[in-house]
């Protein structure tokens, strides 16, 4: 099977990502589909710094950085000035971190997807603080080491499920996304560009640096968050509607976890609860989809 | 025409004349009636402007800088804890440069819950950028509103402007309302200088490293300092137009005053009737009421205020640890002065208590009996509180 990428890129070729950057790649994969009638607003995140210093930037759209916390809110603003200016054709994108939409910008991105702004909110998800150093946020997943959760206090909550917590908004559109799957992933930007109404894309973005991991393996990463059912890749239409776009191999979870430094203090108990754990989400994911009785 | 008005309402009529674009709010006591008379007037098409209700005032602020930098004209009202919680984004609104208007009722901060007038909330945020105006009653609202968007449009900063809850925004006053053909007159459509553009992609507000931040901060500065000579030709436009003027400060019998009273919103009317009764029985007395407050008009106060024998300072604010904040001020712009009159800090009203006439006289002799103020700050009209049944 060919793969159609269009040949248009919307970054130019530098920017101050790491190597290896999920990120960065899911940005250039979005921008293709997205097109320069795009304005991107950009609450603090790794992106920010990638983005590239005054007076300077990566993108050949227009973008308004803005506050942690503002992501759901600023992006309201935008459209509704755009909407007063008559201009239909523009697309308004929130493109945020784990952080600015997990935590510390939640509310804001509830508030508009409860008005039903009419915009796309992308969160890149690499799992945690990344750009200030590697802390945990409630992204994180069971059993990571970062920064804030060393030695024996690696994280013990599950990562919270941001797609659920959206569709109980019955947003129109939420999907989730990996960097490892260029194809799914822009069909679902195209898709989401067309539907009216407040869109969430939840997009897997490994992280070299803070997962503790060769930069040449990020996307083999990706593919088995995938593979493994650690991130399932599905959709959800108007708040009920589940399909799910790829029926994985089933891979053991160790696989995936052996791999990366961030979890390699877990034993073997601890991996076998992991892999209860994610069995349990995917038969619930199952159900949702109407797969499994 | 002429109509009563509440304060409230003559925020809003000043909002729709200047035919605004987006409004963005959170409700809380006391601003709540504004954004009320303007739902309605979004709702019924009498502005038509996209009205954007929020889930806080954190909320409604990062939405207008979005939409400002979208290049339209933008507006909010807060007070107090609605204040506070903007308080990162004030600061991001003048460093990004957004004309943002907002309507400021100054309430009392908790705890204890209250939700009375004290400008504390308001002169926290002295240091966010913010050009701020204090109003004394309905009609200076409304007029000052409409200033602000020129204001605000011209250099480049946001501004707020301030009047005291119930006092002013709950009271009912005989109100000019211009006519919408001289208030276009005076108020152009908004022309903003730049704007995010599919066109001309640009990144706003982007990693500044330290070899730029300084000069852009000094950029405000300077924007800032405009402010002192071009809101005197704004207001000097407007009364052309209505006839109407204020001042960044408005001196009252100070040319031969020997104790000049320094108050700001809606104490200065009382104190208005207060001198002229003490003048009636032979009393040097001056007021002189602060509009202007951001940036602070120091020349103005060095030339009315230095020739004076005493200054009373009246502040219905406090920063704890310091004294009022309008005596702080007053007294950093004289120090410089070969020689100053010394300058006495009262602190009243503060929580909304009523400050009369009866209060501001005890200010007025007080100042006079002393040679010297014997503290920094002197509370007035503190009283014994039993905390046992809350009477006093």
């Amino acid at each position: 099977m060919q793969l159609e990428v269009p040949e248009r890129e919307y970054m130019y070729p530098g920017h101050v990502a790491c190597p290896g950057c999920g990120a960065a790649i899911a940005m250039r994969l979005f921008m293709k589909v997205m097109g320069e009638k795009t304005i991107i607003v950009l609450p603090a995140c790794c992106w920010s710094i990638i983005a590239g210093a005054y007076p300077q930037s990566t993108l050949q759209v227009p973008i308004i950085h803005s506050a942690f916390e503002t992501g759901g809110a600023v992006a309201s603003g935008v459209r509704a000035a755009l909407d007063i200016k008559g201009d239909t054709e523009t697309t308004v994108v929130t493109w945020a971190g784990d952080g600015g939409t997990f935590d510390i910008g939640f509310q804001a991105l509830s508030g508009a997807v409860e008005r039903n702004e009419d915009f796309i909110y992308v969160c890149y998800d690499n799992e945690a603080y990344m750009n200030t150093g590697i802390q945990r946020s409630s992204s994180t997943p069971y059993g990571a080491w970062t920064t804030t959760t060393p030695g024996q206090e690696w994280k013990k909550m599950r990562k919270k499920n941001i797609v659920e917590a959206l569709v109980a908004h019955r947003i129109p559109y939420a999907a989730t996304a990996n960097i490892a799957f260029p194809e799914d992933m822009m069909r679902k930007v195209q898709k989401a560009k067309e539907i009216k109404g407040a869109r969430f894309l939840h997009v897997f973005a490994s992280c070299p640096t803070g997962w503790r991991i060769p930069s040449e393996i990020s996307v083999k990463i990706a593919r088995m968050a995938v593979q493994t059912n650690i991130f399932p890749l599905y959709e959800v239409e108007g708040g009920v509607k589940y399909t799910i776009n790829h029926t994985p191999k089933e891979y053991p979870v160790r696989e995936y976890f052996k791999l990366q430094g961030r979890f390699k203090h877990l034993t073997d108990s601890d991996l076998a609860q992991i892999q209860e754990m994610v069995n349990e989400d995917w038969e619930l994911l199952l159900r949702k989809a109407g797969k499994h009785s | 025409m002429k109509k009563v008005l509440e304060g409230s309402q003559a925020v809003a009529e000043a909002v729709r004349l200047a035919k605004v674009s987006v409004i963005s709010a959170y409700p809380i006591t006391p601003q709540t009636h504004i954004v009320e008379f303007l739902s309605e007037y979004c709702s019924d098409g009498r502005l038509s402007a996209r009205f954007l209700r929020v889930e806080s005032e954190h909320s409604a602020l990062a939405a207008l800088i979005g939409a400002a930098s979208s290049g339209v004209r933008t507006f909010t009202a807060t007070s107090s804890q609605g204040l506070a919680l903007m308080h990162e984004l004030l600061h991001w609104t003048s460093g990004a440069r957004l004309p943002v208007v907002m309507v400021e009722v100054n309430r009392a901060l908790a705890p204890g819950w209250n939700i009375w007038t004290d400008q504390t909330d308001s002169l926290a945020q002295r240091d966010t950028g913010w050009i701020q105006l204090y109003c004394e009653n309905s009609q200076e609202t409304l007029d000052t509103t409409l200033q602000a968007f020129r204001l605000a449009e011209l250099v480049n900063l946001p501004v707020m402007v301030v009047l005291d809850a119930f006092y002013l925004s709950h009271t009912y006053e005989p109100v000019d309302i211009p006519e919408q053909e001289l208030v276009d007159l005076f108020l152009p459509p908004y022309d903003p200088k730049f704007q995010v553009d599919t066109k001309n992609p640009c990144a706003f507000g982007s990693l500044v490293l330290p070899n730029a931040y300084m000069e852009m901060r000094h950029n405000i500065a300077m924007a800032m300092e405009e402010v002192l000579s071009r809101f005197p030709e704004i207001e000097e436009e407007f009364a052309g137009i209505f006839g109407r003027r204020y001042g960044p400060v408005e001196p009252i019998a100070c040319d031969d005053a020997e104790i000049i009273l320094v108050t700001s919103g809606t104490v200065t009317s009382t104190s208005r009737q207060v001198i002229q009764d003490l003048r009636a029985r032979g009393e040097k007395v001056g007021l002189l009421k602060v509009k202007l407050f951001r940036p602070f008009p120091s020349e103005m106060f060095r030339r009315i205020l230095g020739p004076a024998k005493k200054v009373a300072v009246i502040d219905r604010n406090f920063s704890f640890g310091a004294s009022g904040i309008f005596a702080q001020e007053v007294r950093a712009a004289l120090c410089n002065l070969p020689s100053h009159p010394p300058i006495f800090g009262y602190i009243a009203g503060i929580g909304g208590r009523d400050v009369t006439t009866d209060t501001l006289e005890e200010i007025y002799w007080q100042t006079k009996k002393d040679e010297v103020p014997g503290k920094e700050s002197i509370w007035i009209g503190l009283q014994e509180v039993d905390h046992a049944t809350g009477s006093s």
